[in-house]
């Protein structure tokens, strides 16, 4: 376990702003403890202090997790989030996307999202802007990218793909085994 | 031998089906008594395709048939009651068992000329030698002009007169021939891929300034306990030669200093990013160069000349402030 690096940070970064901008501040300067990312067999783990200090008593090959993971640092360099990091984009999202009840199951099952599934878009997406995804009732379902901006959503056809899926909390059942 | 003949007759006669060991068409078979080998072909396509069996089946045996009569040419002979032929050379060679060996790596040099494109000058295997008046090998026993032979070598001017010349060109060569054979142990090593550590440095003619910094820096670390406990001169850089260690922050270091440093990150990185959408505002802008063209095409009669400008003017601020950019307009939204 270690803190990133600086190019490491950058690009970690770099896609968190794509999904909440600005507010990474709010994960880094919390007014109720001393919050850090934590860079462990190539997964970006966020966690107290408290837990920090607890973790890295423990030995680096029987660590599986510890606070909650982002998600992980590909080979080639690049950052990849995971669904597990999703508590922590949701209530800071800066673009959202609500979904119909009819499309939600076709969302958590790992499908992308049709104009037909969307139920409503914040204003002013642009197109590969990251999104998080809610259902009607506004519970966030999973995270994605926006194929469309919202002026072209307005005018193509029902069976176009609108959101990109990247995660969603089907995964938690899909991929339990390697999620940490 | 007569009563052979009549039991071969008898058996001809007997059984008129046995077909007769002579071939039409033999020269058109191939043959390879050392293969054992005989190949045939099929002619009549036509006939071929109505009944494929029957002719696969006559030209297989008109192949084993000429093979067999070709082996009986062959000089036999008898040994313990067994006849034995002593096949030929094969005609037909088979591609190889082993892949073609792989080209050698090339050496170090031999990259970098071919890199420089420089290309290697042939020359001449053998030399004149002016004291013996012969032509002898440039190199290797016996060459021509080898100054290990010589009787006599006279002082440079500035060497040191007590300095044994022959002794100092005897050592000059071993130190040359060491270098060769490290730098062949090297390429050998480099061709097979396996790691090998640095020697330091091997002697040149004329040290350059680099070459001098590299020996203080392999200097430094030629101490049992490499370099521990060196001395640092007073304002010493690090050397350049040094390879440079991989560091991280300690996992529990200073958290806020962390956080500082992280914050200010994030803070540089807003500032590239350009508050301004480009494509929106060439958009205004376009629009608005056109408003204003179709303005100066079809002036109003109903103002007069000089309250047009500022009217114009009032207008035009206001579109920009309506507009806003993207960022404050989406605020005021929500």
């Amino acid at each position: 376990m270690r803190p990133l690096t600086q190019e490491e940070t950058n690009t970690f970064f770099d896609k968190l702003s794509k999904y909440i901008g600005e507010n990474i501040k709010l994960l880094i300067d919390r007014q109720d403890g001393t919050y850090c990312f934590r860079l462990h067999k190539d997964r970006v783990y966020y966690m107290s202090e408290e837990q920090l200090k607890i973790g890295s008593s423990a030995a680096g090959e029987c660590l599986v997790s510890i606070g909650s993971c982002f998600g992980k640092f590909t080979k080639s360099g690049k950052f990849h989030l995971h669904i597990t990091a999703l508590d922590y984009l949701a209530p800071y999202a800066k673009h959202k996307v609500w979904l119909k009840s009819s499309a939600e199951q076709q969302f958590l099952y790992g499908h992308h999202i049709m104009k037909s599934g969307l139920g409503r878009i914040t204003e002013s997406t642009e197109q590969y802007q990251g999104v998080i995804v809610y259902n009607m009732n506004d519970l966030p379902l999973g995270f994605g990218v926006a194929a469309k901006s919202t002026l072209a959503c307005r005018n193509c056809d029902p069976m176009t793909i609108v959101v990109f899926h990247q995660a969603d909390t089907g995964q938690y059942i899909r991929e339990e085994d390697t999620l940490t | 031998m007569a009563s052979k003949q009549t039991v071969v007759d008898s058996i001809l006669t007997t059984s008129p089906s046995i077909p007769s060991t002579t071939v039409e068409n033999a020269a058109l078979i191939d043959i390879d008594e050392g293969l054992l080998m005989s190949s045939n072909v099929v002619h009549d396509l036509k006939e071929f395709r109505q009944n494929t069996e029957t002719v696969l089946k006559r030209i297989s045996r008109d192949a084993t048939q000429v093979l067999f009569n070709s082996l009986w040419q062959l000089p036999v002979e008898q040994v313990e009651g067994n006849y034995l032929i002593t096949l030929p050379e094969i005609k037909m060679w088979l591609p190889r068992e082993k892949p073609v060996p792989k080209k050698k790596p090339l050496t170090k040099w031999q990259e970098y000329a071919k890199g420089k494109g420089i290309l290697n000058k042939k020359k001449s295997r053998m030399v004149y030698d002016e004291a013996s008046g012969e032509y002898k090998p440039r190199w290797g026993y016996k060459r021509a002009n080898d100054d290990t032979k010589q009787w006599l070598i006279e002082v440079p001017a500035n060497a040191d007169p007590f300095e044994d010349q022959f002794a100092k060109r005897q050592t000059a060569k071993k130190e040359r021939v060491a270098k060769n054979e490290l730098h062949r142990l090297r390429n050998i090593a480099r061709a097979q891929k396996v790691k090998v550590p640095g020697v330091g440095l091997t002697p040149t003619e004329n040290p350059s300034k680099d070459h001098l910094s590299k020996a203080l820096a392999v200097a430094h670390k030629s101490t049992a306990s490499i370099g521990k406990f060196t001395e640092k001169l007073p304002k010493e850089k690090p050397s350049k030669f040094t390879g440079k260690k991989r560091k991280f922050e300690p996992s529990i270091g200073n958290l806020m200093k962390e956080k500082e440093k992280q914050l200010q990150m994030l803070e540089i990185n807003a500032k590239k990013i350009p508050t301004i959408d480009v494509t929106k505002a060439t958009n205004r802008a376009l629009r608005e160069e056109e408003r204003s063209k179709t303005q100066e095409r079809r002036p109003s009669k109903k103002t007069p000349k000089k309250l047009r400008g500022k009217k114009a003017a009032l207008g035009g601020e206001k579109v920009r402030k309506g507009g806003g950019n993207k960022k404050t307009r989406g605020k005021r939204r929500l």
